[in-house]
């Protein structure tokens, strides 16, 4: 198991570099001049000369890879060419609201999942199952930018009890844990909860019917076991596959957050992106996209070494 | 959106030889059929979804009017204004015809993605279960690299490099898709080549090619397919979330994505208008999945 966890954190060195070249390149196969956000295009020859000295967009690219990645790993993602602001700066205003929305809208996917599914795996075949088979289904079918319009319309225009936009009153830019801003977060928390919702239930009625139909189950009904300790039974062995499946959707919804982001005028990552990309502000876009892929190759790291560590039969070594 | 991983195949119709390939399979092929319309789910979306499907194809003959005549009389009609069925958008064109107008475009760039990726991730994949060495660690250790994207920021960070625009944008999800593809097809060629009968087919002398035709092919193309399918449900929403974010089709062109952004202003006027191409993305997705997991239990095909 030891060699099996080194080999998985040496794994993660060059999965990392091949992530960075990727950003890198992505951004690079760009049509038009990275210095278009800056000047327009008919700026003076030896203006334009001297910027792209500035930043760096004289050299070679390897050699700007180089230099880009050295100063990445220092923290220093370069400044923003629409407002010369650090991108870090901007993008520790950013992470902290959508993590913050990631986490609420995997909680909820989580806890209604786990029930359904549960509920749906222990009662095969009754209309239960039934609900939830198709609920499951519903969730991975759904278009989550549509469902958060569709919950705008419903809550905000016909009933307006909640707020259609923004993270608090009043252009707050920040999230604090107040009624104010809780009001705020329902709404994108449970459009956003949508896919992790219906993944995990149909996790874990496979795991739990998994289990079920193994014949260790028989043997504690034949030892007499009542069914709430039978369950304990099932929970225990079904718990490593929904635990690295929630970790993983924890990872997709940091990067799928973009459209409900938009939807909702939501100020994280996902915002931060498409302004990028409209305003084709390269070390922006460079830099929240390196930030939400490391995110996801850490808790990729993370959910593999908890999973290990867990669960006895995933100890290969 | 997660792409599945692959645990197992059912490595139906191995361990024969060729000639009893050819009986068995047309026996096969009724019992999915058999089992198939005993499942009225699947039956039910595959007619919903085929309805769908031909409304795009004959949209020049179905929609009552042209989807890009717009009308600053009337602009936001309510749906069931006599004339405009399905009421009329932000620039007063005919919602009917610009959805059935839409499914085109929608269908296409959902299912162009997937078929590119199937053919060069099934490549891909066979080429490196089958080679295994250095060839197949190289290709799929590449994989890994996009595999550490969560899929939805993959197409966007592409789009968003690349520019909007269709080609663009089915670009971008080919991309997508290739890696998961790319995944299943190694994995099952990998379980199938070390099966007996590969390796008396080596032992007696077939070059290589003819064992990945005649043994290796037939084999694993049900799975992949199958795998394939259940990933235009994910395209379709990813696509048209594209066009939603500005990165796919521009105006005027008509597409679901697309129609549900330019609506978005109108929620306050007429929010029931305005939620209708979601409706349209909803249904042909969920048709997919539905129609995947039902040909999927048919085939008797785990993934």
């Amino acid at each position: 198991m030891l060699e099996y966890l080194i080999r998985r954190l040496l794994y993660f060195i060059p999965i990392s570099l091949g992530v960075t070249v990727l950003v890198f390149g992505l951004v690079h196969i760009a049509p038009g001049d990275p210095l278009n956000a800056v000047v327009g295009a008919d700026a003076p020859a030896e203006v334009v000369e001297k910027l792209k000295k500035d930043y760096g967009f004289d050299k070679p690219l390897p050699v700007q890879y180089a230099i880009w990645l050295g100063r990445a790993l220092t923290g220093d993602l370069g400044l923003s060419v629409v407002n010369n602001q650090p991108v870090v700066s901007a993008l520790a205003i950013a992470v902290p609201n959508t993590l913050m929305l990631a986490l609420t809208a995997t909680l909820i996917g989580f806890l209604l999942g786990a029930v359904l599914g549960g509920l749906a795996g222990y009662f095969q075949g009754t209309w239960i199952d039934k609900f939830a088979t198709g609920f499951g289904v519903s969730g991975v079918s759904i278009p989550h930018y549509w469902l958060g319009i569709v919950l705008v319309i419903i809550f905000a225009v016909e009933l307006n009890v909640l707020p259609a936009t923004g993270i608090g009153p009043g252009g707050s830019d920040g999230w604090t844990f107040d009624w104010a801003h809780i009001r705020h977060i329902i709404l994108p928390a449970i459009t956003l909860s949508v896919i992790p919702c219906g993944i995990i239930t149909r996790t874990v009625r496979a795991a739990v019917a998994e289990v079920l139909s193994q014949e260790f189950v028989e043997a504690l009904n034949a030892k007499g076991l009542t069914h709430r300790r039978i369950m304990l039974h099932v929970i225990k062995n079904a718990a490593p596959t929904v635990l690295a499946v929630m970790g993983l959707q924890l990872g997709y919804l940091l990067g799928g957050s973009i459209l409900v982001e938009t939807v909702f005028n939501w100020p994280g990552t996902g915002f931060l992106l498409n302004d990028a990309i409209f305003r084709r502000d390269i070390p922006m876009l460079q830099g929240t996209i390196l930030v939400l892929a490391m995110f996801f190759v850490v808790l990729n790291l993370l959910v593999d070494i908890l999973q290990t560590l867990v669960d006895p039969r995933m100890r290969r070594s | 959106m997660t792409m599945t991983q692959p645990k197992s195949i059912d490595a139906e119709g191995s361990g024969v030889d060729t000639a009893q390939v050819a009986i068995k399979s047309r026996s096969y092929w009724a019992t999915v059929l058999e089992r198939l319309r005993q499942d009225p789910v699947t039956i039910t979306f595959g007619i919903i979804l085929a309805l769908i499907v031909l409304s795009a194809i004959f949209a020049p003959l179905l929609a009552p009017h042209d989807p890009a005549a717009a009308s600053m009389i009337r602009r936001l009609k309510a749906i069931g204004t006599p004339g405009h069925l399905l009421g009329t958008d932000e620039t007063g064109r005919d919602m009917l015809s610009r959805l059935l107008y839409g499914g085109r475009l929608s269908l296409f760039m959902g299912v162009a993605p997937v078929v590119n990726a199937l053919i060069i991730g099934g490549i891909l994949g066979v080429l490196a279960g089958f080679a295994g060495g250095w060839i197949g660690m190289l290709i799929m250790r590449t994989m890994d690299v996009f595999y550490a994207f969560p899929s939805v920021l993959l197409a966007i960070a592409i789009s968003g490099a690349l520019g909007a625009g269709i080609e663009n944008a089915v670009l971008s999800l080919t991309i997508v898709f290739i890696p998961p593809i790319a995944r299943i097809s190694e994995s099952v060629t990998t379980q199938v080549r070390s099966l007996d009968y590969v390796e008396a087919a080596r032992a007696s002398g077939a070059r290589t090619f003819t064992i990945i035709r005649a043994h290796v092919l037939p084999n694993v193309l049900g799975p992949i397919f199958i795998y394939a399918t259940s990933l235009i449900s994910v395209s379709i929403i990813l696509a048209s979330g594209l066009s939603f974010l500005g990165l796919g089709v521009r105006p005027p062109e008509a597409e679901w994505g697309l129609m549900l952004n330019t609506l978005r202003q109108a929620i306050y006027v007429n929010p029931y208008l305005a939620a209708l191409p979601g409706v349209m993305i909803f249904i042909t997705s969920l048709s997919f999945n539905l129609l995947s997991d039902g040909l999927r239990s048919a085939m008797d095909i785990r993934l």
